[in-house]
């Protein structure tokens, strides 16, 4: 399991290619300088990249706890993560997490883009604030939204007699969630709306126009063109949100740190736990059960773009 | 560092280029006629305004939370704007997480990161693209591109053992990881955009007697400018903010970069409001200022990135 031979085998070397393969350009001369450019980030990218990746799955067959010795053990790993509530609770709250933040941040996204792209006073300025976000570091936004959660927030709510709110939403086993899906949401709108706002710059005006002619209202122009229109720039976000959120870590650390209990614990938090919670192996094999499902995930939605044809 | 020479590079990249998203006749739904003119609709500004209070709130909320002293963070909500201003918690904040070491880490991290990233997939991006008949270079590309597809909790504990046994485990390790971390992403733009350079722009060049190398530097970087402003970005956002590969990479707590150094305040027995708000905001503030400075040049190039 060397590097060399791993990039070989992944970009298969040009002297296998003989029957079969129509004969294009591939035997002509190439600069050998093509080869320098590409050869050393090749090799570290199989080095740090691609090599973990095949190690982790070879410790995922051992009992190795992180340190000391280990040995082959197969596939009890497996057997045991599908009997590990723990980590079913972890995949549980990681979907319906990813699920729900992924329809809150398209819908708010959506709502900004049209808005920005209307004819608004001040729109340099407005776009300005509502992309502030995307810039900030997610942790320490979440620090600050932690302070809003369990002080700001109980103290204002209890001014109001709202009794249900009067202690941190945070400390809340049934709530804590809901407060990662709004930070979630106000860090990660912003780069959903640029990629509608594109897709709403990309409608002629000329549609519009001729609706109006018609007789659409604006919401009617919204449902039946608009909408379908820029259907695909919906697709490009459902899939790079989706998997984002799958992965969310910074956020959860920022707020609850996977609690209270493991009520907020994501699959991430749980992998990455490995390293200092001495099952090193089994969360290495949560982690490939973890990687073929984002991987389904992203073939089903690839699939779904093609069917659309759509470019990314 | 970052936050002088960056927007410059940005700014002087970007320029050319800086046309799409800003000026586009507005495509929006409330057009009555287009002979009417720019009819503001006061309404939806309104409205606006008030969302945009969503993301204001909380900002504000830090500043004034950074400017209190622990006796007023004592009482109410924390909205309320400190009266007299406590502008001792940034001296104090600078001192506990000693900043200069964390800033100066983060700037190292950053800086080698973006340049590595516009150096390497500039570079693969160049060579895959010139010769995309042959196999080796398809193959390469395809390659790199698996990457997308593996989420990186599946590599993160073997490689802390990988790069604590290299010695990579402190900020240089976290570059290199940035690097080839992103540069699926970033050769994917880069690629798009060396196609659409005619070739025989670099011909003439060949027939001086020019080097790839040479036609490389001197023909090819120069005329990716706008696709280098939209890697450099985002490869600066990346890695100014990440927290995940610093924490779990760098050993020595001295090399840490600033956003884990404000883990400092979350402990048990710290509840120095005023201070860890100070050092939030000295943390958030290059980008802040960064962004709003050039958020032009910084929103094209994210748009540029977003759509391709």
């Amino acid at each position: 399991m060397t590097t060399t031979s791993l990039a070989a085998e992944a970009a298969p070397s040009p002297r296998t290619e003989s029957a079969g393969m129509p004969p294009v350009r591939s035997k002509s001369r190439i600069d050998p300088t093509y080869y320098w450019m590409v050869v050393p980030v090749l090799a570290l990218f199989a080095f740090f990249i691609t090599l973990p990746a095949l190690v982790g799955v070879f410790f995922s067959l051992t009992n190795y706890a992180g340190y000391g010795d280990w040995k082959f053990i197969g596939l009890s790993n497996y057997v045991n993560i599908f009997k590990d509530p723990a980590v079913l609770q972890s995949y549980i709250f990681t979907f319906v997490f990813a699920l729900t933040t992924t329809v809150v941040v398209n819908i708010v996204a959506l709502a900004i883009a049209l808005g920005l792209n209307a004819k608004i006073k001040w729109r340099t300025g407005i776009r300005t604030v509502f992309f502030i976000p995307m810039v900030l570091s997610a942790l320490i936004v979440s620090f600050v939204f932690n302070y809003l959660f369990s002080n700001t927030l109980p103290v204002l709510a209890e001014r109001f007699g709202l009794t249900p709110l009067a202690t941190s939403v945070l400390a809340n086993e049934n709530l804590a969630w809901l407060a990662i899906v709004l930070v979630t949401v106000w860090q990660a709108a912003p780069g959903a709306t640029i990629i509608y706002l594109a897709g709403l710059q990309s409608v002629p005006a000329e549609v519009y126009e001729a609706a109006d002619l018609d007789g659409a209202g604006s919401f009617r122009q919204f449902l039946s063109l608009t909408l379908p229109l820029i259907l695909g720039y919906l697709v490009i976000n459902v899939i790079l949100g989706f998997k984002g959120f799958l992965g969310t870590y910074e956020i959860i650390v920022g707020l609850t740190g996977g609690g209270p209990g493991m009520a907020t614990q994501s699959v991430a938090m749980r992998i990455f736990s490995g390293f200092t919670g001495g099952d090193y192996a089994y969360q290495m094999a949560n982690a490939v059960i973890y990687f073929l499902i984002t991987l389904l995930i992203s073939v089903i939605q690839l699939r779904l773009i093609q069917r659309r044809g759509v470019s990314l | 560092m970052t936050a002088s020479t960056h927007p410059e590079t940005m700014a002087g990249a970007a320029a050319p280029a800086q046309k799409a998203p800003a000026r586009k006749p507005p495509a929006g739904k409330s057009r009555r006629s287009g002979r009417e003119g720019y009819r503001i609709n006061w309404w939806l500004t309104a409205l606006m305004l008030v969302a945009s209070l969503t993301v204001l709130l909380p900002l504000y909320f830090t500043v004034a939370m950074a400017l209190k002293t622990p006796e007023q963070i004592g009482t109410g909500t924390g909205l309320a704007w400190p009266s007299p201003m406590n502008w001792e918690n940034f001296a104090a904040a600078y001192v506990a997480t000693n900043f200069p070491r964390a800033f100066m880490s983060t700037v190292f991290v950053t800086v080698f990161s973006v340049l590595g990233s516009l150096a390497c997939s500039s570079l693969v991006a160049y060579a895959i693209a010139r010769n995309w008949n042959h196999r080796f270079f398809r193959g390469s590309f395809v390659y790199l591109l698996s990457a997308m597809f593996i989420p990186f909790p599946v590599i993160i504990l073997p490689l802390i053992k990988q790069t604590a046994l290299l010695g990579l485990d402190n900020p240089a390790g976290v570059v290199f990881l940035h690097v080839l971390g992103g540069i699926s992403f970033n050769a994917l733009l880069y690629i798009a955009f060396v196609r659409s350079i005619p070739v025989e722009l670099e011909e003439s060049a060949r027939m001086d007697g020019a080097t790839t190398w040479q036609v490389f530097r001197k023909i090819i970087f120069p005329l990716l400018a706008p696709m280098n402003a939209t890697v450099g970005i985002f490869a600066f956002l990346g890695s100014w903010n990440d927290f995940l590969l610093p924490q779990m990479m760098i050993a020595d707590p001295a090399l840490q970069t600033l956003p884990v150094v404000q883990m400092l305040f979350q402990g048990e027995f710290n509840t120095n409001y005023s201070l860890a708000f100070a050092s939030y905001l000295m943390a958030m503030a290059p980008t802040l200022v960064v962004y709003i400075l050039a958020q032009r040049w910084v929103l094209s190039g994210v748009m540029r990135g977003a759509v391709k």
